[in-house]
């Protein structure tokens, strides 16, 4: 026997001194660290993921989890997480799994892009004591404006009174240009949807359903909510089709590009399968591709079926990774009557992808969000649809940034799941969350206070857009309408003339 | 005035929006209507799409284009003509005849309701097909259909009759890959299928007299829909089928491991 085990990644004490073996650290691990034995307490290091949940919730804050010390012989190219990759899979034989977005170490262009602010000459704007407009508008806009004139006799005189003729395509209309990204309910609780959806009620802006339907309890929001139409088509007929706000077809996702997702038949439960509409435990496969879209011509043919379902009211978004010719493809999307085109960034999250794929394809969404943007004002279709970017936005100085390259609005997702407790631990698919968010586990759920969840999640929006108005007054400006591709606001910092160039900013100094 | 009960619209030269648009405001003018006839349909895409009315007919005479009967969810439709690709696509309830073949991806990812094809289909036709409770989507195939039939299939039953227009038997059927990723549900294919035809995840089993029982009434439905005589109808329900189901309703749940001690 070769013997398979590693040293555990944490290091679980409990101050003996302060414990007074309540038992709570047992209670709330879910992930079976916590033993009680008599009038001791066993800890089972190799269990824990460093979640924090026994941390935050110890009565007398007796834990304290740290990184286990236990040292590997270094090497700079034999990284521990190489060696543990490899003796776990050859131990298995099977695909590495992991949650969350890209963990490895690649360049993150927002922490070094710098922002404008007006000093003596045009003076800024104090957003507490001006208008400030953040409202934005998701989707097609005209080329060009047409009036007609119809001559009207008020009060005994004539007039002209001008009548717009332009027929305006459904646009979403949003009070920040924040909205929640897709989390399909079967990944995430339905309290952690239902605190969602409240929120972004309450902040006038939009949710994604994801791919798994809408369970009837959110029917009370779809209004604010964007459904999605993915390659299982889970849970897609007429009434969901028309009860949201906007459709999205999903192609692809930041953190697993060209591959498409399982939910493990353990998470699909009663009220799972009755969303999605597919038997209790099977797994739920949504294929790779779309097997009715092989081209740009057969993707449109989805959206306009889309559009022909609802009858040309709702616009349609077209969900795709950041990957090497993005560009080229949003242009294909912008001529397929999509109205908005989501580009998901290779840091975005997710609750279950291969790791190799997480950590390996796609590129970053800074530099995705100004290819597309330019390309498309070559292309002299940037009116015909708007940009949403998500995949790794982590602050209102990310979403000023993404904005400033040339997006419309962000999708916010890690960010939100953070708000309603998440710690990052990168465990979503293990269906054991002990926060309450990636679980299906009635006892677990229950720990998500809905209330409180919607009021951190609205918190989290509004302070971010309070720092977006307070950005865009320093810079002068009073509509994020006129911040839209406005790339002059930007310059990077420690960036080489290659980078720059991608991003279409200058450096520091120039 | 009585409010007519069938409306025919000529669809020469007409594009899909207008077509489509104009069915649909036939329905909401006269909410009764039974029939609505088409003529010279050539390959207007969206026939159908999304409409809910479950005692309405459409008639069309021609050849429709992709995504007929798309989110579908009550009428029948019936074809005098082949069809484009993804006939059925995502539908939810309701009837597809068609007197001739379907392209591609024909039934893709239905959801409930039947499809009838007097003659073949394309590739990867019933291709993520589901059922859940009461929704148990058919396809049923006369002629046959080409590789990747019931491409990670999931629920419902897909019913290869293997005979051409006159009923005579087409021999020994030669699509590969058949129910590749499947994991739910159950296709039917009239005489012998060998392993190698199967795709990952497909397993034959065998065919008993319960499962002629459950494909015989389909069977009566094609023979009636499509004029085929008491014999036909005979020899079709008491010939020898094979029988592809998943291996098992987990066909990936030994993929992956998880990054974790």
């Amino acid at each position: 026997m070769i013997p398979s085990a590693v040293p555990p990644k944490f290091k679980v004490e409990i101050d003996r001194e302060k414990c007074m073996l309540c038992g709570r650290c047992v209670e709330e691990c879910s992930w079976g660290v916590y033993r009680k034995e008599r009038d001791r307490i066993v800890i089972y290091s190799n269990r824990c993921g460093a979640c924090q949940r026994c941390v935050v919730m110890c009565p007398r804050d007796a834990i304290t989890v740290i990184e286990n010390t236990t040292c590997w012989r270094s090497h700079p190219l034999w990284t521990i997480e190489v060696r543990e990759d490899i003796i776990n899979q050859s131990k298995t034989g099977r695909v590495l799994l992991s949650a969350t977005g890209n963990a490895k170490e690649y360049p993150i262009y927002f922490d070094h892009i710098v922002l404008d602010a007006c000093q003596v000459t045009n003076p800024p704007i104090d957003p507490l004591r001006e208008p400030m407009e953040l409202r934005t508008y998701i989707g097609k806009k005209p080329k060009k404006l047409e009036f007609e004139f119809v001559e009207e006799e008020v009060e005994g005189k004539k007039i002209k009174r001008a009548k717009l003729k332009t027929k305006i395509a459904p646009n979403l209309k949003l009070e920040t240009p924040i909205m929640i990204a897709h989390m399909s309910y079967g990944a995430l609780s339905l309290n952690a949807h239902l605190a969602m959806a409240k929120a972004v009620k309450e902040c006038g802006t939009y949710m994604g359903s994801g791919e798994g339907g809408l369970h009837r309890a959110l029917y009370p929001y779809a209004d604010h909510i964007i459904t999605q139409v993915a390659s299982g088509r889970f849970g897609v007929d007429v009434d969901y089709l028309n009860i949201g706000a906007a459709i999205e077809i999903k192609i692809g996702q930041g953190a697993k590009p060209g591959i498409g997702g399982h939910l493990p038949g353990e998470k699909v439960t009663a009220e799972v399968s009755m969303t999605r509409m597919i038997p209790e435990g099977t797994d739920a496969i949504s294929p790779a591709p779309h097997h009715d879209i092989y081209s740009i011509e057969d993707l449109a043919q989805l959206v306009r079926s889309l559009k022909e379902a609802t009858r040309w009211k709702k616009p349609v978004f077209v969900k795709i990774a950041a990957v090497h010719n993005v560009a080229a493809i949003a242009n294909g999307i912008a001529t397929s009557d999509a109205d908005a085109v989501v580009i998901d960034g290779f840091r975005g999250g997710t609750g279950a992808a291969p790791k190799v794929f997480r950590d390996h394809v796609g590129i970053p969404i800074e530099i995705a969000i100004a290819a597309v943007d330019e390309r498309l004002r070559e292309e002299g279709v940037r009116n015909e649809i708007s940009i949403i970017a998500s995949g790794g936005i982590r602050s209102s100085a990310d979403v000023f940034k993404a904005i400033a390259l040339g997006a419309d609005a962000v999708y916010i997702g890690t960010a939100v799941l953070i708000a309603l407790g998440c710690r990052v631990c990168g465990r979503c698919y293990t269906g054991q969350c002990a926060w309450g968010i990636a679980t299906q586990k009635p006892e677990l759920v229950n720990r998500l206070d809905v209330e409180e969840g919607a009021r951190r999640v609205a918190n989290l929006i509004k302070a971010w857009t309070l720092e977006l108005k307070e950005l865009l007054g320093a810079a002068g400006i009073n509509a994020i309408e006129s911040l839209r591709g406005n790339r002059d606001r930007l310059r990077g910092v420690g960036l080489n003339e290659v980078e720059l160039k991608a991003l279409g900013i200058k450096h520091a100094g120039f | 005035m009585e409010k007519e009960e069938v409306v025919v619209i000529d669809a020469k030269d007409m594009d899909y929006r207008e077509l489509n648009e104009k069915i649909r405001e036939i329905l909401d003018k006269n909410p009764s209507i039974k029939k609505i006839i088409l003529k010279n349909v050539l390959g207007q895409r969206y026939i159908g799409n999304g409409i809910r009315k479950r005692d309405l007919t459409i008639e069309i005479y021609g050849v429709p284009g992709g995504d007929l009967g798309m989110f579908m969810s009550g009428p029948t439709i019936i074809v005098y003509g082949n069809t484009e690709h993804a006939p059925g696509n995502t539908m939810d309830d309701g009837k597809i005849i068609i007197h001739g073949s379907g392209g591609d991806v024909t039934g893709h990812s239905m959801r409930g309701g039947k499809i009838f094809v007097r003659d073949d289909v394309g590739y990867r036709s019933g291709i993520h097909m589901k059922e859940y409770r009461d929704k148990f989507p058919v396809l049923v195939i006369g002629g046959r259909a080409k590789d990747f039939l019931g491409e990670y299939m999931a629920g419902g039953m897909i019913l290869v009759l293997n005979i051409d227009r006159e009923g005579k038997d087409l021999g020994k059927i030669k699509g590969r890959m058949i129910g590749t990723g499947i994991h739910g549900g159950c296709i039917y294919i009239r005489g012998k299928v060998d392993e190698f035809q199967l795709g990952v995840a497909a397993d034959i089993k065998e065919f008993t007299e319960e499962d002629r029982e459950k494909i015989k009434g389909y069977i009566q439905e094609f023979c009636k829909y499509f004029n085929l005589s008491d014999d036909i109808r005979e020899k079709l329900i008491n010939s020898e089928y094979t029988k592809i189901a998943p291996v098992s309703k987990r066909p990936f749940g030994k993929l992956y491991t998880p990054d974790l001690r």
